[in-house]
């Protein structure tokens, strides 16, 4: 490991293990003070916890894809981090249940989203796909770290040990348990892409049905998601890989990095057109309800979070390291990172101005009241609580790329081998 | 107008009936005379300071009886018509009622009574509301006016809230009321963003007593303010405490047309709590009924028409 990704290694361990120990303040306010210690309430009923829940529930769908495009569609240059693709989409799968089932007015209810489903609702569906998702995601990473398993199970340590129990008595590393294991990652794979679109898009679903809030209501809604996901995922990968992806020693890093860059550059194309088409025709809508949420988005008392996070951070920046330096592993690094790290922006920006507008503007004066307020921002409890999830799913993402054979450092043919001999190979 | 009573022809007769109908009134108005004073005492006699009213109907919603009306009368209030019809629906299977209010903007005064008497009636607490009264000033100096706009659930004939609930914790009852079931509602939030007006509230759990010091004899102290809000809310007629974790806090909550009242005979406490008789309820199937025949002046409106979620709330303008 170089310096630089030693020392980017050691931050996130830091900022990881700081970040949940904090977050456990925040754990325990949202358990015992529940949802008094939060600022949301009944006119701005979903706050900070929808919005982190989103933006995780999106690096999820979109580093899942990314692993896609290794397992299904066969992107050879890309093998080497499908199985880092996987662990970052169940760990931000993780953080990002972990902080909706925290946001619930009664977390013991959450089986009845299962149990007594209502299919007639977006929301509805959203436990089903998630327990397919995430059922899916669970097997095709053992299915895809199976061979990895066997061959490290005879390591000593705890390593060894976790491998040994994680391979489930199936220590079988033949050529034909190998195809076997590619076939069937295929199959997943597969299966997961549209389940993945399928759950992103009625995410954004559920926000583009509702009729009463004009900003949310658009058939571009979902579209809008599912773009964002794939940036924000892809993004998010680009720097996984650049600190703890495979092939620093051999060189390969910087070109799947590099890779990656490209991918998100027109990602992040695709997505300033989605979003200058919502801006441009919401601004120059001749409804003003239809309007209000984009002119307190641009221009409202959290102007800086679109102009200086969003756009500055999230935007020009990574687009110029991605134009001028997209050749360099860290420069690509550094674009993913503050391209993931912002996005949470603009899944403030979704959530939040589509409700800060009032329905019914004599209901501002009305009544006063916690929670009977049209300002937001978050309490101290659900910065914390918010930081606990995101803290728990980056540690679960570094105790598993340590413990978990999940980078293969040394090249080594044995481990790649899912790819080989399949038809369909992209160069 | 629906006459029920038989007119008195002779002096003596007419005299009797009168007396009659005097005692009949009193006996209701000792009933039911404020529903307001009623709710605001019922934490009074949940601590015991007034033991004697304790067995008050309202402690014991089960066991109420309808006391009799008065018999009808030339210009009686009109309480007494609304509630006589509101008798003669509760004979119907539910199916054929259709509960709906009409607010006269051009009495409503801006008291905030309603709003009130909601919150006692219901014993909301910090940060729910049911039936907030909207103001608006209009004009410029000096043809400045304000209007008052008081906001209930609309129980729509068609509601955006219901169908968007995931776990089918919501919907339409047989009348048209809309319900919540508290103890199936996880608290998802869902429902309050899809109403057009605002009209669901989140019960985040605060109390009107969360920073009220402990062990302060001197002063009315946590222990014992805390009775007003242990005092039990009957939200669509079941009892409702306030235990931490426990239903309806953590739940989406809203106006119900005071379905437990109607259960028992009695008009909506907005209704009843209204100074300016500017609140009207009724059957609006029954075509002999007040509330019918408001709904059909020309000068009625109803919040955001174009929306198509048809509300059963008119206004008269
Ligand atoms: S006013 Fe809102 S809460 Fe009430 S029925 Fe209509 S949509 Fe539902
Ligand atoms: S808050 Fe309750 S009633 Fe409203 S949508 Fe969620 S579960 Fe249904």
């Amino acid at each position: 490991m170089s310096t630089a990704r030693k020392g980017a290694d050691r931050l996130f361990w830091f900022l990881a293990l700081t970040g949940l120990i904090a977050g456990l303040v925040g754990l325990w306010t949202r358990l015992t003070v529940g949802h008094a210690s939060a600022n949301y309430g009944s006119y701005i009923p979903w706050g900070l916890w929808v919005s982190g829940y989103i933006y995780m529930i999106g690096l999820s769908a979109g580093a899942f894809v990314m692993s896609a495009l290794v397992f299904v569609f066969r992107v050879k240059a890309l093998e080497r981090i499908g199985t880092l693709a996987l662990l970052t989409a169940l760990t931000t799968l993780i953080g990002a249940l972990l902080m909706i089932w925290m946001d619930l007015g009664h977390m013991d209810r959450v089986w009845r989203m299962v149990l007594r489903t209502n299919f007639g609702s977006v929301m509805g569906w959203m436990a089903w796909l998630y327990g397919a998702y995430f059922v899916l995601l669970l097997v095709e990473f053992w299915q895809a770290m199976r061979l990895r398993l066997v061959l490290q199970a005879d390591a000593p340590g705890l390593a060894g040990t976790l491998c040994r129990i994680l391979t489930f008595g199936n220590r079988d590393a033949s050529a034909a348990s190998r195809r076997r294991d590619a076939a069937r990652l295929r199959i997943l794979g597969s299966i997961g892409i549209p389940l993945a679109i399928a759950f992103h898009g009625s995410v954004g679903a559920i926000f583009g049905v509702v009729g009463a809030r004009p900003y949310w209501n658009s058939g571009l809604t979902p579209i809008i998601f599912l773009v964002g996901a794939l940036l924000s995922g892809a993004a998010l990968l680009a720097m996984v890989t650049a600190i703890w992806g495979p092939g620093k020693e051999d060189g390969d890093n910087t070109a799947i990095v590099v890779l990656i860059g490209r991918i998100i550059l027109g990602l992040l194309a695709f997505d300033v057109i989605l979003e200058w088409a919502e801006i441009s025709i919401g601004l120059w809508s001749s409804l003003p309800a239809e309007s209000a949420s984009l002119k307190l988005i641009l221009f409202g008392h959290y102007w800086w979070v679109y102009w200086g996070v969003h756009v500055g951070l999230g935007i020009l920046l990574p687009a110029l390291l991605l134009l001028f330096a997209g050749k360099r592993a860290s420069a690509v690094g550094w674009a993913g990172g503050l391209i993931a790290a912002t996005f949470m922006s603009v899944r403030l920006n979704i959530v939040i101005p589509g409700l800060a507008v009032p329905e019914m503007e004599g209901l501002r004066d009305a009544f006063q009241g916690p929670g009977l307020s049209f300002e937001y921002f978050p309490s101290s409890a659900e910065w914390l609580l918010f930081i606990f999830a995101v803290s728990t799913a980056a540690l679960l993402f570094l105790l598993g790329k340590s413990l978990l054979p999940v980078v293969d450092h040394d090249a080594n043919p044995d481990l790649e081998p899912q790819l080989q001999g399949g038809p369909g190979h992209v160069q | 107008m629906n006459k029920q009573s038989k007119d008195p022809t002779t002096a003596p007769e007419r005299e009797a009936a009168s007396a009659d109908a005097t005692r009949v009134r009193r006996e209701f108005l000792a009933k039911f005379g404020s529903g307001v004073f009623a709710s605001l005492l019922a934490p009074a006699l949940a601590g015991g300071a007034l033991p004697a009213l304790a067995q008050s109907p309202r402690r014991a919603p089960g066991a109420l009886k309808m006391p009799d009306l008065p018999p009808e009368t030339e210009g009686e209030d009109v309480v007494l018509r609304m509630m006589r019809e509101l008798r003669r629906a509760l004979a119907k299977p539910a199916a054929e009622r259709r509960w709906s209010m009409v607010i006269d903007l051009r009495k409503c005064v801006g008291c905030h009574a309603c709003t009130i008497s909601c919150i006692a009636e219901n014993k909301l607490p910090p940060g729910v509301v049911y039936r907030p009264v909207m103001e608006e000033e209009l004009g410029k100096f000096p043809h400045v006016s304000r209007r008052f706009t008081p906001r209930p659930c609309m129980q729509c004939e068609k509601p955006s809230c219901t169908a968007v609930c995931p776990v089918s914790a919501t919907w339409k009852r047989a009348d048209g009321i809309v319900e919540i079931d508290y103890d199936q509602c996880i608290g998802c939030r869902y429902c309050l963003t899809a109403c057009p007006y605002s009209a669901r509230t989140f019960d985040a759990g605060h109390n009107y007593t969360d920073r009220t010091p402990e062990n302060t004899p001197a002063l009315v102290d946590r222990a014992r303010a805390a009775r007003y809000e242990q005092t039990k809310a009957h939200d669509y007629g079941k009892e409702w405490g306030r235990e931490p974790d426990a239903s309806p806090i953590g739940n989406a909550r809203k106006c119900h047309f005071c379905v437990h009242r109607l259960e028992k005979g009695m008009l909506p406490e907005c209704v009843t709590g209204c100074i300016g008789h500017a609140t009207f309820f009724g059957d609006a199937n029954d075509p002999d009924s007040l509330i019918a025949e408001l709904i059909g002046r020309p000068n009625g409106m109803r919040l955001k028409e174009e929306l198509g979620t048809q509300p059963k709330v008119h206004y008269l303008l």
